[in-house]
């Protein structure tokens, strides 16, 4: 499963495009670089939720875990391996 | 549920953008909230809006203490009865930015409020004094201009209205020490410190760009950049939405008839081509489908 990239295209319909050159990694800071606005991180977590099935526990609502592509992808792959892990060690 | 301060019940009036933020700010508090407006529709979206800030905002803000959704989903009521604020020791309204709106409001409350409740006008132009002479005792109604979004936001202006007690002052900074904010107490006269001031600066920018003097991206760097602002006049515009921002320039205008306040064309304009700024996903900048 792809994770990256639909993220990634979430996060850049919703960049507040000031400057046009603006180039970001899957790497950059989104909030510190000002990419988006603070409050993009509930819309953000909300979409998280919806597109990949998961939940959002209250001891993971930290936005130190959603910074950049590829923490989120990290956090959204770790989320749903262990999902999968639950569900095989039930079917087991 | 925290019942041992002095407003346990919180009525909120308007469950626009302001009043949903300042119903969950009081939900992350222990207060229990009755939520009113005329519209269903504006309920069911609050509602949803709530319930979303309730879990995620902790997230953008450490202040804030997790809390139980469905707990603090229990603790609100939505309500199209504006009767529902007869038993509310504190009622803060947000209605409209529309004095006639704001007078019909006031006329209709004064028949079912308690005579010892007080009123907060959550307004970013309108006098306190007039909306206050509207009700059975302007001693108990003050100012208190919140920020949006209010839980992300520790500092209040609070405006004395001419007859506004030292009660309702004292009870009105205590509610909001519950919420954590610290109240900058000044003097009535329409638009109070904030918006007095900062709807030159927003208003004038854009004349700059009307003039073709600057970009609007050059505008506000000059103000982050130069000035060390955390926001643009510009980008400060769209977020507050240029058609909010026009109709607060009128009532400057009308209230203090200084041409200092005449809005730019270019403002109007934009408003007229519903360029309204984040909302409409374009103003003086343009932004992703949200």
């Amino acid at each position: 499963m792809n994770i990256h990239r639909p993220v990634r295209d979430y996060i850049q319909r919703n960049l507040v495009v000031f400057e046009d050159d603006m180039e970001w990694t899957d790497d950059t800071n989104i909030f510190q670089l000002g990419l988006v606005h603070s409050l993009f991180a509930m819309q953000l977590l909300q979409y998280i939720e919806s597109e990949f099935r998961i939940v959002i526990e209250n001891e993971d609502m930290d936005i130190r875990h959603f910074n950049s592509v590829n923490q989120i992808a990290a956090f959204i792959a770790n989320k749903l391996d262990v999902a999968t892990q639950g569900s095989q060690a039930r079917e087991g | 549920m925290n019942t041992t301060t002095s407003d346990a019940v919180v009525a909120i009036i308007g469950a626009g953008t302001m009043g949903t933020c300042i119903a969950a700010d009081m939900l992350f508090h222990g207060k229990q909230v009755v939520l009113v407006d005329i519209s269903e529709q504006a309920l069911g979206q609050a509602r949803q809006e709530i319930a979303k800030v309730i879990r995620f905002a902790p997230a953008i803000n450490k202040a804030l203490a997790s809390i139980d959704p469905a707990e603090a989903m229990a603790s609100i009521q939505f309500t199209t009865e504006l009767r529902a604020v007869a038993e509310c020791p504190y009622i803060i309204e947000n209605v409209t930015e529309d004095l006639a709106i704001k007078e019909a409001l006031y006329t209709e409350l004064a028949s079912y409020m308690d005579k010892d409740s007080f009123i907060a006008v959550n307004t970013s132009c309108v006098s306190i004094t007039r909306l206050a002479g509207l009700t059975r005792d302007p001693r108990q109604v003050i100012g208190v201009h919140f920020m949006n979004p209010s839980y992300m936001k520790p500092t209040v202006e609070v405006i004395k209205g001419f007859h506004t007690s030292e009660t309702c002052i004292e009870r009105t900074v205590q509610l909001l020490r519950e919420l954590e904010k610290e109240a900058i107490i000044v003097n009535d006269y329409p638009g109070f410190v904030t918006n007095r001031i900062s709807h030159l600066f927003m208003n004038e920018a854009a004349f700059v760009v009307q003039d073709g003097v600057a970009e609007p991206a050059q505008v506000d760097e000059i103000f982050k950049k130069c000035y060390g602002h955390k926001m643009g006049p510009l980008e400060t515009a769209d977020l507050i939405g240029l058609d909010t921002v026009v109709r607060s320039l009128d009532v400057l205008y009308q209230s203090y008839a200084d041409s200092k306040f005449r809005c730019c064309p270019l403002l109007r304009k934009m408003v007229d081509a519903k360029l309204l700024g984040r909302k409409t996903g374009k103003g003086f900048f343009t932004y992703g489908i949200q």
